[in-house]
């Protein structure tokens, strides 16, 4: 387990351009086919978006790795986000997250994704298991 | 809705690592042999392969809204503008985590509704936020995830006669 103290941060490039095949895997996997995330032709014609976008939960699950990375694959024991702004594929996006508390073995956090002009993207808390 | 049956599998896992961009080794058992295989934080999202009538999967057999030779495949009566049925956006997913989610746990997921709230939205228009909590419990009926998602769609203002 890690040790950790009030201020520590961690942050984590989780790509630098993000592709349309990565969304199209993403849906593959999750079984989150919405074609707001792989139709072009609908979203562009039918939803009225200016192109597909990325599930906001393919952006949760690439910023959870930049606490895993530093917990431990079984080292959370919440984790939660809010959805502020989409992500369009050609972001880059970098994730950060920052201990706001430590008590008892446990740490909380406050994790933020930005995208590649600073904007944040998801913003959320999590708890970890720590020494 | 609820999910009587999500095997969580080592094979799905990889998958999932691969697709959230993780290259941590522990998800990877699949290929490695290494056990146990932890699920990566997100991994209980997956259930909706597992349920027989998630409405974001295409059902063999049935019209699909996503584009064919049309750009959509369900024709809607009425105007409205919108989604075909993308069933509004996400706005929060939250999970807390019971005990460690591995592979060869056998899950079930009970939904209960949770929350329904309104706000007004920047440019006009109602936003209606809806909550919703999975509970995830394993073969001994132990629970191991909780996840609580809120949805959000926009209302639209009926245009008045000037």
């Amino acid at each position: 387990m890690a040790s950790v103290n009030v201020g520590d941060q961690r942050s984590l490039v989780l790509t630098e351009d993000l592709t349309r095949t990565q969304i199209v895997q993403y849906a593959g996997a999750s079984g989150d086919y919405n074609p707001l995330h792989t139709d072009d032709k609908f979203t562009t014609e039918i939803a009225g978006y200016p192109g597909v976008f990325a599930h906001g939960m393919l952006t949760m699950g690439m910023t959870g790795r930049v606490l895993t990375d530093w917990f431990g694959a079984e080292g959370l024991l919440s984790y939660g986000v809010r959805f502020v702004k989409q992500v369009w594929p050609g972001d880059a996006l970098t994730a950060t997250a920052t201990v706001t508390a430590v008590t008892d073995g446990v740490a909380e956090l406050t994790v933020e994704t930005v995208n590649q002009a600073g904007e944040p993207v998801v913003t959320g808390t999590a708890k970890a298991k720590v020494d | 809705m609820s999910i009587d049956r999500f095997p969580v599998e080592a094979g799905h896992i990889a998958l999932f690592a691969r697709a959230i961009g993780d290259p941590n080794p522990a998800y990877y058992g699949a290929l490695s042999g290494d056990e146990p295989v932890p699920a990566p934080p997100t991994f209980a999202q997956a259930s909706a392969q597992f349920d027989p009538d998630y409405f974001l999967r295409p059902k063999i057999g049935e019209p699909w809204f996503g584009s064919g030779r049309e750009a959509t495949g369900v024709k809607r009566s009425g105007g409205g503008g919108g989604g075909g049925g993308g069933g509004g956006l996400h706005a929060e997913q939250h999970f807390e985590y019971h005990r460690p989610l591995r592979a060869g746990d056998v899950l079930t997921g009970m939904v209960k509704p949770g929350n329904t709230w309104e706000k007004q939205g920047r440019r006009g228009g109602k936003l209606v936020f809806s909550e919703s909590v999975v509970e995830y419990r394993d073969q001994n009926g132990e629970l191991v995830v909780t996840a609580r998602g809120v949805g959000v769609r926009t209302e639209t203002v009926v245009q008045q006669e000037a």
